[in-house]
């Protein structure tokens, strides 16, 4: 770490380097401006393992059939375990859904539609079925990011190793044992040792090992993969609309406050012009 | 009486308006500070793109003043329910989330403000005498923003908040003799606790605020008594006409209020695209594992400061410890900020603006910006990021040796100044300003 100066017998060699670093610079430069200019589409990327390519998740926020597929599922498949404390069940109401439709079709656990969506199971004993208390849900989108959760929830395999009987490609070792075995079926995973893997290493790290995960259906569930994949769509599509249910609406009222300021631009323009007409 | 000695206000057209005015200005000098400030405030009339910043921080400073008063009333200051009180906001109060992001888009928006002002003020020379003490409350502006932005971060208690804190609070404990127990002092609590977040929130909301704004009025006050610099760099005020009016001035009210109100609205196009778009700009105005809430039993696997931080955050992680101590790297990211205060005297140019520089100066302005993008950009990354150098030398994180020499070249870019304005070649000022 410390070897900045140079050693004398390797100084020219190193001073070689440092120029070529000097060049790659300029180039990452011109990268890191343009970038820049594309933050919002190419940022530090959300909490994912190292080396596990994601898959991107095909959701469309606007689908309402999608994001009420998609509420049944988490109602039926994760609210057991996990809560989602920050969210209230009247606002699915914005999804289309009527209050009787909510309360017959979704709640479990609670009895007033005001309520929020909270879970029966305490962290303790959560803890000690998991070894570690499930997450609430209410914001998991935002972190994780819809594309890791669509390749999270498709990743789940049979390990007997596990104490669960279940593994995952994408995060390895996961307390969660599969929620959705019986849709899904149980699958294996197929060890495979492609054939360029062995320059990996040495690139290590960053974004080096795409690893490809195959697996073999075992047993397969009710649905097939291609109607688990749309299910796994529509959860996730409503998980990202859990996150931040104003998302929508945000961005209808910032297209209109948009319009408004473009509009108002050329008037404070000539009222501008106006007055520095005097000023030479 | 003294109140008579003033003439009465006309020119409104209502005779009640005058009336009212006039009883106003008896009592308190309500038209001298508008001619002070505004009406007869002559600014020199060649003002370019760089000089809508200033103007641009003090209305950020106004939509987070406003946006955080809002805040306030549903924030909760309790590590039990800060979290889910910020969600409370986005989901519960009616346009709760429009103010938020407003909130957390202008903190962003203010250090780019503040970071183009200040760069402005670079280029043009409008540190040097007699603008010093400008300047000086403009970087004590600046430092006070950094407290205020890092309190504030604090505030909505995720993983980022509370590891950032953690990370920032073990800086001073890293002191000699005195560390240990000063950042016990800053915590209040062996840990980042609910004692730090209550701390951290009477600070952010009331103690640097009221500072902040003072600051910003003595900024204000010394600019206006000795007027504005310009891209030129050379004094207004040298060439006047028989009234003693600048020739090269105009008043700051109309010309550069409607001019002002132009740049505003192009910056509200901007800020209402990442607002109601974008608001977490990819992760580096809201970062993503902030919506994990805080948990002191689980380190999150990489912890990067918010982006306006990150150049100092690699000088910081530049600097090897000595004797395993991180004290050289705090003092080095210490200094790399207090050095602004020197600017002032540290540049020795014959002439103020680049326009008339040299190619010395221009080369080291040039370098400085490079080398604080790449800081920053390498602040928000982990070391690994570009990978290692082979054994040549010693497999050291490529991320590091980079910011090692632009570190180097950061301090040179003080440290070297007064030698590369002095022997820069320098080209004739005019007499009067350009456009």
């Amino acid at each position: 770490m410390n070897t900045l100066i140079c050693l004398a017998g390797k100084r020219a060699r190193a001073c070689i380097h440092i120029s070529r670093i000097g060049k790659r610079l300029g180039r990452r430069l011109f990268a890191l401006s343009l970038l820049c200019a594309a933050a919002v589409f190419a940022g530090p990327s959300a909490a994912s393992e190292p080396g596990v390519r994601l898959d991107t998740a095909p959701i469309d926020p606007t689908d309402v059939v999608s994001l009420q597929s998609g509420a049944r599922t988490f109602a039926n498949y994760c609210l057991n375990c996990h809560s989602a404390s920050l969210m209230r069940w009247n606002r699915l109401m914005e999804l289309g859904l009527t209050e009787s439709q909510i309360k017959d079709n979704l709640m479990f656990n609670s009895d007033k539609v005001g309520e929020l969506m909270t879970v029966s199971m305490s962290r303790k004993e959560a803890k000690q079925a998991f070894g570690a208390a499930p997450p609430d849900l209410s914001v998991i989108a935002r972190a994780r990011g819809a594309d890791w959760l669509y390749s999270y929830l498709r990743a789940f395999y049979r390990d007997p190793a596990r104490p669960t009987g279940w593994n995952n490609a994408v995060f390895e070792n996961v307390g969660m044992p599969n929620p959705m075995w019986q849709l899904q079926g149980e699958r294996v995973r197929v060890e495979q040792t492609a054939k360029g893997d062995e320059g990996a290493d040495a690139k290590a790290g960053h974004g080096a090992a795409h690893k490809p995960v195959r697996y073999e259906l075992a047993k397969p569930g009710s649905l097939t993969p291609v109607q688990y994949d749309e299910t796994v769509r529509d959860l996730v599509n409503f998980l990202v609309y859990l996150g931040e249910p104003a998302a929508t609406s945000r961005k209808q009222i910032g297209t209109l406050v948009l319009l408004f300021l473009l509009a108002l631009w050329p008037l404070v323009y000539l009222l501008k012009r106006e007055y520095w007409k005097d000023v030479h | 009486m003294a109140a008579t000695e003033k003439s009465p206000v006309t020119g409104t057209g209502s005779v009640a308006l005058d009336g009212l005015l006039t009883w106003v200005d008896q009592r308190f000098p309500l038209i001298s500070t508008w001619k002070a400030h505004l009406a007869e405030y002559y600014a020199p009339k060649n003002f370019n793109f760089w000089y809508y910043f200033g103007g641009l921080a003090m209305l950020v400073l106004g939509i987070q003043i406003v946006t955080g008063i809002f805040l306030t009333m549903n924030y909760k200051p309790d590590a039990n329910l800060a979290f889910a009180s910020v969600e409370y906001i986005m989901r519960e109060v009616p346009g709760g989330w429009i103010i938020r992001y407003m909130h957390s888009t202008g903190a962003s928006a203010f250090f780019v403000c503040v970071y183009l002002h200040m760069f402005r003020a670079v280029l043009y020379g409008s540190y040097r005498a007699p603008r010093e003490l400008i300047w000086i409350f403009g970087v004590l502006i600046y430092l006070l923003l950094m407290g205020e932005a890092f309190f504030g971060y604090l505030l909505p208690w995720g993983q980022m908040s509370y590891w950032g804190a953690q990370v920032i609070i073990n800086l001073f404990s890293a002191i000699p003799l005195i560390g240990p127990d000063l950042s016990l002092w800053i915590r209040g609590d062996y840990v980042i606790s609910d004692a730090t977040l209550n701390r951290f929130f009477a600070l952010h909301v009331i103690a640097l605020p009221l500072v902040l704004l003072g600051l910003v009025m003595a900024h204000l006050l010394a600019l206006h008594e000795v007027g504005s610099n310009n891209p030129d760099g050379i004094e207004i005020k040298d060439k006047k006409d028989a009234n003693g009016i600048p020739l090269d001035g105009i008043p700051f009210h109309p010309y550069y209020t409607v001019k002002d109100i132009m740049g505003v609205v192009v910056f509200l196009i901007v800020f209402v695209i990442i607002v109601f778009f974008a608001p977490e700009m990819g992760g580096y105005f809201l970062e993503y594992n902030n919506f994990v809430p805080a948990d002191p039993l689980q380190t999150p696997a990489h912890i990067a400061p918010v982006w306006y931080f990150t150049p100092y955050y690699s000088i910081l992680r530049a600097v090897p410890p000595l004797f395993n101590s991180q004290f050289p790297g705090v003092v080095a990211m210490g200094v790399s900020v207090m050095i602004l205060f020197l600017l002032p005297w540290l540049d020795r140019g014959a002439v103020k603006s680049i326009r008339y520089r040299g190619a010395h100066f221009k080369a080291a302005v040039a370098a400085f910006v490079v080398v604080f993008l790449v800081l920053g950009y390498l602040g928000t990354e982990p070391i690994t990021v570009w990978g290692q150098f082979g054994p040549w030398l010693g497999n050291a994180d490529r991320a590091t040796v980079v910011s090692r020499i632009c570190t180097v070249i950061y301090f040179a870019f003080f440290i070297l100044m007064p030698w590369y304005t002095k022997v820069d070649k320098t080209k004739p000022e005019p007499e009067r300003v350009t456009f």
